[in-house]
Formats: C-alpha cells, sequence, structure tokens
C-alpha cells in the first residue's frame, strides 16, 4: 500500500475518559484527508500522540509501511512530521528566520544568511510569500501561519498536520491558505487538516475521516459526500443547516453608542471614535477578524473596561459612567467571549452560577441571607427550559459540565434576565454542531421577541446567518455598516474585514 | 448532594504520614516510636487538667486559623495574622490594665471590641494597598507585622510594663482575664478560659458567613474567579477590603484570647508563632471552618503533650514540632500526592488492559 501514514487501532484512555477506542487512520502519499469530529470527539488526541506529546496505550504506528515509536516530538520531526498548531508558537520579538531556525541552530555562531536563503528558497518554491527578515510582530496573523508551515518545510517535514487553521484568518486568507495546501501536495507533500468546517473539507480535501466520541465512524470520499451527509456522520443524527429566520421589522433604538473611544490593553486606542445602534427586534452582527475592537467594543458597553470619550446609551439614557451591576440593572445582558474566564464561576453549582448576576435580589436572598431552596428551584427551572445536561442536576459543578452544556447554563442565565439588549460574543466557540443549532434558535427567538441583539462573532457564517445588519469592524473602526439580504457579497465583507473600504477595492 | 470528603481524606493523609515521618525520626535517634507517641497522645490526655489545655491551645490557633481560611476562601493570602493579633491583644491589654475599676461584664465586651477593631484595622490597610495600588497582599501583611512588633515594643515598655521587667507587660488583673475561676477549678487548673466559647462561636459565625449570605456568596465568587465577579456587578475592591477586614478582626480576637486569658500578659520584641500556625492549621484544615476547628484541636494536642513526651522518654520535644513542620508540607503537597496516586490508579489500569489486551 502507498500509505504514508498509518494508525493502527489506537487506544487512548484518560482517567475516566477514553479519547481514542480503537482508532484507524491512514493517510495516503500526496493527499489531503480531513479529520472531522465534534469537539472533545478525540481528534486532538490522536494528532497529539502522531506528534508524540502523548503516549498510547495501544496500536501501533506505521510510517513509510515501517512500525514506529514516537516518544517525543523530535522523534515526529526526525520521521518527517510537522505540525501547525492551532496557537502559534513564534516569538514576537523575533525575525521570521529566527523563529525558524529555533531549536536547531547548531553550532556557536548563527548562520543566518544561509538559513534565510534557504527559508526564502522554500518560501518562493511553496508560494508562501514571505520575507525572512521581517519581525513576527510586524506582520499579519495569515503571514504568521505560513512562518509556522515554513517551520515544518524547513525541517524537512513530509508530513503536516493542520489543527483547525482557519479559525483566525479573514475569508481572503483561507482561499490563500488553500492554495498553499494544494502547493504543498503538487512539491509531494501529505497532509492531515483537522477541522469541523465541512465547506473547507469539500473544498480541499481528498478523504475525510469522521470520529465521534473516540471512535471512527467511518472514513469517506469527500467528492462523493455531501456536506449533509458528513454533517450526519458527525453529530450521529440529521442535523439542519438553514437558519429558519423570519422578516421582522425593527423597533426602538435600544443601544446607541456615539463617538466612543476605548483603549486596548496596549494602552492605544483599540476603538476610534465608533458609532452604532442596535434596534428592538434586530440582531446587528459585528464581523471582523479577532482583535480589531471587538473585544474593547463589548468591554466598554458592559463596563468591565473603561471607555475614554463617547455615550453609550441604552433607552435614551448615557450608562458611560455607570458600574457594572448598574449596568446590567440597565438592561444589559452579556454572554462573555471567554466563558471560563467571564462567564462562569467554575467551582460554584449550577444553582450559584444561574444567580450570579442576581443573587443579591429577591427571591434569591433577602436582607443578605441566601434562599438555598428558592436558587436550587430557579436552577432546575432553567435546567429544564435550556436543556442543561448535567450529572448531578443543579448541584453539578459548572466544571462538571462540557463546553455545549455550560454555554447553554449562560445563555440560559442571561436570557432569563429578561433585559432589552442581549450581547452574545462568540456564543458558539468550540461548540458541536448540535449546541449550535440549538443557542443560533434562541438568539433568533430573543430577536423575535423583540429583543436587540449585538452578536459578535469571528465565524462570518455565523454572522450572516443571523444578522438583521453586519457592521464590519477593523482596527477599531467601523469600515461599513451593511444590511444582511440576498444582494449581500460574502467577499466584500471579507475585504472590509482587511480593512479595506468600499470603492476602494 | 453526595459530601465531598476529598479534603477531609487529604488532611488524615498528611497527618498519617507527618506522624510516620515523625516514627522515623524517633528510630533515627534510637527512641521507640510506640512509645514516644503513646506519651505524646498520653501527655494529652492523661488528666482533665491537661485535656483542657489542648483546646486552650487550640482556641487561639482556632482563630487565627479562621483567620487565614477566611482570607483564602476570597482568594487572598494573609500571612499578616501575627501582626494582627499583636495589636487586637494589644489594644484588649492597654483596655484591660487601663479600666480595672469597670465592671466584668462592661470590660470583658469593651476588650472584646477594641481587639476586633485593632486586629480588623491591621488588615483593611494590606486590604486597601491591595485595592487602590495592587500591592501584594503577602508583601503588605509581612510589613504590618513588623509595624506592629515595634508598637508593641515601645508602647508596652513604655506605658505599660509592672515597672519590675522591662519585656513585658503587668499582669492582667483578674477582672480583664478571660480565665473563669470556677471552670479553671473544674478542669483542676487547666489555662481552658472564655476563648474557647468566643472562637468556637467564630467558627459557626464564619461558616454561617461563607455559606448562608450573600456576602459569602460574593466573597468566595471573588475568591474563585475574580473576573466573573467583576463580571456579576460585585464590587471585586470593596470585597477584597472587607475580607481583609474580617480576617484581621478574627486574629485580632486571637490575640484577645491569647494575651487576657492563656499567657495573662504581653511580651515584647515577640511575633507570637500563632499567627504563622494559623496558615497552617487552614490548610490542614482545608480552608473550612469545622477543618480549622479539627486542626487546630490536633495541633493542640502536640503542644500540650510533647512536653510529657520528651519528660518520660529521650525524644526532645522539639520532634513533636517536626511533625507539625512535616504535615504542613505534605499538606501543602498534596496536590502532588494526589497526581501519584491518580498515575497509580491509571498505572494498574493499563496493567490490566495489558492483561486482558490481545482480544484483537
Amino acid at each position: 500500500m502507498d500509505y504514508i501514514v498509518e494508525m493502527l487501532n489506537i487506544r487512548k484512555e484518560f482517567p475516566g475518559v477514553l479519547a481514542n477506542d480503537n482508532v484507524t487512520v491512514q493517510l495516503k502519499q500526496g493527499e489531503i484527508l480531513a479529520l472531522l469530529g465534534e469537539n472533545g470527539a478525540g481528534k486532538s488526541t490522536l494528532m497529539s500522540i502522531l506528534f508524540g506529546l502523548f503516549h498510547l496505550d495501544k496500536g501501533k504506528i506505521k510510517v513509510r509501511g515501517k512500525e514506529v515509536q514516537i516518544s517525543n516530538p523530535n522523534d515526529a520531526n526526525n520521521l518527517g512530521i510537522g505540525m501547525v498548531h492551532q496557537h502559534f508558537k513564534l516569538v514576537e520579538t523575533f525575525t521570521v528566520t529566527e523563529n525558524i531556525i529555533i531549536g536547531m541552530e547548531g553550532g556557536f555562531v548563527l548562520d543566518r544568511k544561509k538559513a534565510g536563503a534557504k527559508i526564502k528558497a522554500l518560501s518562493v518554491q511553496y508560494g508562501l510569500n514571505i520575507d525572512p527578515d521581517e519581525k513576527i510582530e510586524d506582520i499579519t496573523v495569515g503571514m504568521q501561519q505560513r512562518v509556522e508551515i515554513l517551520k515544518m518545510l524547513y525541517r524537512d517535514a513530509e508530513v503536516l498536520i493542520f489543527d483547525e487553521p482557519t479559525a483566525v484568518l479573514t475569508p481572503q486568507e483561507i482561499r490563500e491558505l488553500m492554495q498553499i495546501m494544494r502547493n504543498l501536495i503538487k512539491e509531494g507533500k501529505s497532509i492531515i487538516l483537522i477541522t469541523h468546517k465541512l465547506k473547507e473539507i469539500k473544498e480541499i480535501a481528498d478523504r475525510c475521516t469522521v470520529i465521534r466520541r473516540g471512535k471512527v465512524i467511518g472514513s469517506v470520499e469527500v467528492a462523493e459526500t455531501s456536506q449533509q451527509q458528513m454533517a450526519n456522520m458527525m453529530v450521529g443524527r440529521e442535523v439542519s443547516f438553514s437558519v429558519d429566520k423570519g422578516e421582522k421589522e425593527a423597533g426602538d433604538v435600544v443601544l446607541e453608542i456615539n463617538g466612543l473611544n476605548v483603549l486596548n490593553n496596549r494602552k492605544t486606542l483599540g476603538l476610534k471614535d465608533f458609532s452604532l445602534n442596535v434596534r428592538r427586534g434586530e440582531i446587528m452582527g459585528v464581523a471582523g477578524v479577532e482583535g480589531n475592537g471587538q473585544t474593547e467594543l463589548v468591554e466598554a458597553i458592559t463596563g468591565l473596561r473603561k471607555s475614554e470619550t463617547g455615550d453609550i446609551n441604552i433607552l435614551g439614557k448615557n450608562i458611560a459612567k455607570y458600574s457594572i451591576r448598574k449596568r446590567n440593572e440597565s438592561g444589559i445582558a452579556h454572554i462573555p467571549e471567554d466563558r471560563h474566564k467571564f462567564g462562569l464561576v467554575l467551582e460554584y453549582s449550577l444553582s450559584e452560577n444561574f444567580v450570579l448576576k442576581s443573587y443579591y435580589q429577591q427571591p434569591y436572598s433577602k436582607m443578605g441571607l441566601l434562599h438555598q431552596d428558592v436558587i436550587d428551584q430557579h436552577a432546575v427551572k432553567l435546567i429544564d427550559d435550556f436543556d442543561v445536561r448535567a450529572g448531578q442536576g443543579e448541584k453539578s459543578p459548572a466544571s462538571a459540565l462540557s463546553g455545549g452544556n455550560q454555554q447553554k447554563a449562560i445563555l440560559g442565565r442571561e436570557i432569563d434576565l429578561d433585559t432589552d439588549l442581549l450581547i452574545a460574543v462568540q456564543p458558539t466557540r468550540g461548540l458541536d454542531v448540535g449546541a449550535i443549532e440549538y443557542i443560533h434558535k434562541r438568539l433568533i427567538e430573543q430577536r423575535d421577541s423583540g429583543k436587540a441583539v449585538l452578536l459578535v462573532s469571528l465565524e462570518l457564517d455565523e454572522i450572516l446567518d443571523l444578522s438583521d445588519r453586519i457592521a464590519v469592524v477593523n482596527s477599531g473602526e467601523l469600515i461599513d455598516l451593511v444590511v444582511n439580504d440576498d444582494s449581500i457579497d460574502e467577499n466584500d465583507i471579507g475585504l472590509m474585514m482587511a480593512g479595506v473600504k468600499k470603492g476602494e477595492a | 448532594m453526595k459530601k465531598d470528603y476529598t479534603g477531609v481524606i487529604k488532611s488524615l493523609g498528611a497527618v498519617l504520614l507527618g506522624l510516620l515521618a515523625g516514627a522515623i525520626l524517633m528510630l533515627a535517634i534510637g527512641a521507640n516510636p510506640l512509645k514516644g507517641f503513646f506519651y505524646l497522645f498520653q501527655g494529652g490526655f492523661k488528666s482533665i487538667e491537661r485535656f483542657g489545655n489542648i483546646f486552650a491551645i487550640a482556641t487561639t490557633l482556632i482563630l487565627t486559623g479562621l483567620s487565614v481560611a477566611f482570607a483564602f476562601r476570597t482568594g487572598l493570602f494573609n500571612i499578616g495574622a501575627a501582626g494582627q493579633m499583636l495589636m487586637g491583644g494589644l489594644c484588649a491589654t492597654m483596655i484591660g490594665l487601663s479600666f480595672d475599676s469597670l465592671p466584668r461584664i462592661i470590660l470583658l465586651p469593651f476588650m472584646f471590641i477594641v481587639a476586633l477593631l485593632g486586629g480588623a484595622i491591621w488588615g483593611i490597610i494590606p486590604g486597601l494597598l491591595k485595592a487602590r495600588f495592587n500591592v501584594h497582599e503577602v508583601v503588605a501583611t509581612i510589613m504590618m507585622n513588623w509595624i506592629a512588633y515595634w508598637i508593641v515594643y515601645y508602647v508596652i515598655g513604655d506605658y505599660f510594663t509592672s515597672g519590675l521587667l522591662e519585656t513585658e507587660s503587668a499582669s492582667i488583673p483578674a477582672v480583664a482575664q478571660l480565665r473563669l475561676p470556677w471552670l479553671t477549678d473544674l478542669l483542676n487548673g487547666s489555662y481552658l478560659n472564655l476563648g474557647i466559647v468566643v472562637s468556637i462561636a467564630c467558627v459557626i459565625i464564619i461558616k454561617f458567613i461563607l455559606d448562608r449570605t450573600t456576602l459569602g456568596y460574593e466573597l468566595k465568587a471573588v475568591g474563585y474567579n475574580r473576573h466573573a465577579a467583576q463580571y456579576a456587578g460585585i464590587k471585586v475592591n470593596r470585597s477584597i477590603i472587607l475580607s481583609m477586614m474580617i480576617a484581621g478582626g478574627l486574629a485580632g480576637l486571637a490575640g484577645l484570647t491569647y494575651y487576657t486569658g492563656y499567657s495573662i500578659n504581653i511580651q515584647i520584641g515577640v511575633l507570637p508563632t500563632q499567627g504563622f500556625d494559623g496558615i497552617a492549621v487552614a490548610l490542614l484544615g482545608a480552608t473550612t471552618p469545622w477543618g480549622v476547628f479539627f486542626s487546630a484541636a490536633f495541633f493542640g494536642l502536640l503542644h500540650a503533650g510533647k512536653g510529657f513526651m520528651s519528660a518520660n522518654t529521650i525524644i526532645p520535644p522539639q520532634i513533636a514540632d517536626t511533625i507539625i513542620a512535616i504535615i504542613i508540607y505534605f499538606t501543602a503537597t498534596s496536590l502532588f500526592i494526589e497526581k501519584m496516586w491518580v498515575k497509580m490508579k491509571t498505572r494498574r489500569l493499563e496493567k490490566k488492559n495489558i492483561k486482558s489486551g490481545g482480544d484483537e
């Protein structure tokens, strides 16, 4: 057979979790194999085994037909296996060359020139368009990813593993990445692509192996399989892709932002003279690449971050100087971007988390004394209403829930606050198709019931599926505000996300 | 709800390992560990007086332990229990020595309140520094310890000595002592005093605050996840100051029980070790109020029994201190022990898998 990498009957167990159960994955020479599965299905564990980060309990790994032991990433490198991690492992203040030769400097004196020349040659060969002398902090995220690819090529990797490579890219950058992958294949490399985005698999992969709950469900030829079929395999049931969204006339303005300036963590303006309004019965989508002012916008509205100048009006009242609690009480519900950092107290039970914003109010407490039974009843109701699955019901610690159920719990808590404005930031990040479907449905329900919804997402598809209007941001500025109807062009939005204003392109 | 006993198991494990290490040390110096432990425990339980002394010693440790544990639950590390205790004790002593003409029923509550306030102020200052200027509370509380140390040095040394000895205050008059003659008689001269009532009441009150009140909910939320607390609209800085204030107040009461109940005078030039032992008590007690109570009682037992042990064997009393120290090490590294345990279990599981393997 012409398999270059074979992982046969792999079993890996963590205390209490069977992450991989008799999994077999085979990669042919010169193909792109997609590894499809929901979060927690065991894809990453499997690839970590191949890359030498975990040890397998049972099974065999063969490279070019020969059985091998991979006990650390160096072994993997020596066998020609390289990995582009989801979070890049680069030193910001080093140049491209320095980042690439890190760990294999050889000798005492660095020969940057020789390394630089080799990198330049590789960059041209694969169409990567990278200047070896630039510093990492000065180049775009897409380019940084290409540096990671170069790192592998520099080490003569034959098999390249990409872990969710498109999560941080704009649509244009995604297209460029696809082209680079094709170039790599042309030059005889083989690729394993870890993803849960069906569209990308359809576009680039040759075969697709679907993993569900640690087991291989099957391997299919991508050309002969529809996205729907792959989605059903991944989730284990019929999935609906289309978001049911009826027409809805938008009403009064709920949130009105005028000339808002906000500093980012580097103490420069992360949000510049930003104005926006969100009305009742509409979902306002904020589209943009990560780190272009979305965080600053949301934190300034909710009070987690101080704004420098500008007004934030909720139902005509300027809340820019209010405390966080007073803002919450003025009518803001907020599904935060980072559910572990902000959304939940993981050590607290579900009951306690459900009253995180209302514990001090009646009927949950009176005169400073908690009414545990009322709090528990409230939790039981929300668990039921929002289909939160937890082992010990309302007494389960939040940390014991899966990501999807944690998110449903937050969603339930925030919707239950029954506020005029709901801010949802990356509400489906890292969730499986089933949970995404559910959360989208509930967000649209909120819109239909006359709430104003501000949706911030890095997934352009999510923005396009849900929003009534779309605000495109880049470098902290509002590039354009467009109505999301049939005439909308995804390409235009992508260009605007990259900072190109309409008419400039 | 299923009760979580991992904290109890971890603490008992640490105690057992500490005793085991103590046994090895006893063997090393040529003593019989069984005899050593026999006398150590007999020293605590032999008579009603000694039994009373276990709790007399524990009284102060319960309060300093509660102080550290309470701050810990809010995510703060209170190293300043010693200084707070000293200030509480100083305030109570000054009142006790100055107003000994007041009737006891007024004097004792008066001393109680000033001890509480003295400790609380000593806790508020690091809390404020942390909240306003982000000064780490470990640094600030250590500094506060030394400030308290020198304040006692000058105030007691200059104004409150008996004139006979310059290194300690005059003895607290009987009217201002927490000791109760009938209780002392009942326990054949034990040091056990009213302080035990104060400390047990504090255990109950702190447990109530932590479990049943919105204040406890807020403080714990800040301790577990400062960001989520902020997101929920809880005033994080206010919680930090409040928590340090309460922790300081508890340690201040520890000073009251120690200086006016146990030692009945205050020495200058001494940072009370009970303040630091409070850290150990809190850790061993898994930072829960009743855990603190039992671990303080255990430490009280070791302290009460060590003299008896060394009198009856060749084992020096320092062995008991060493056992305490080792227990602290094991408690602090309980995470490590836990990991080892999990690893052992998985290895056993793997072995079983290999044995049952080959079925493909």
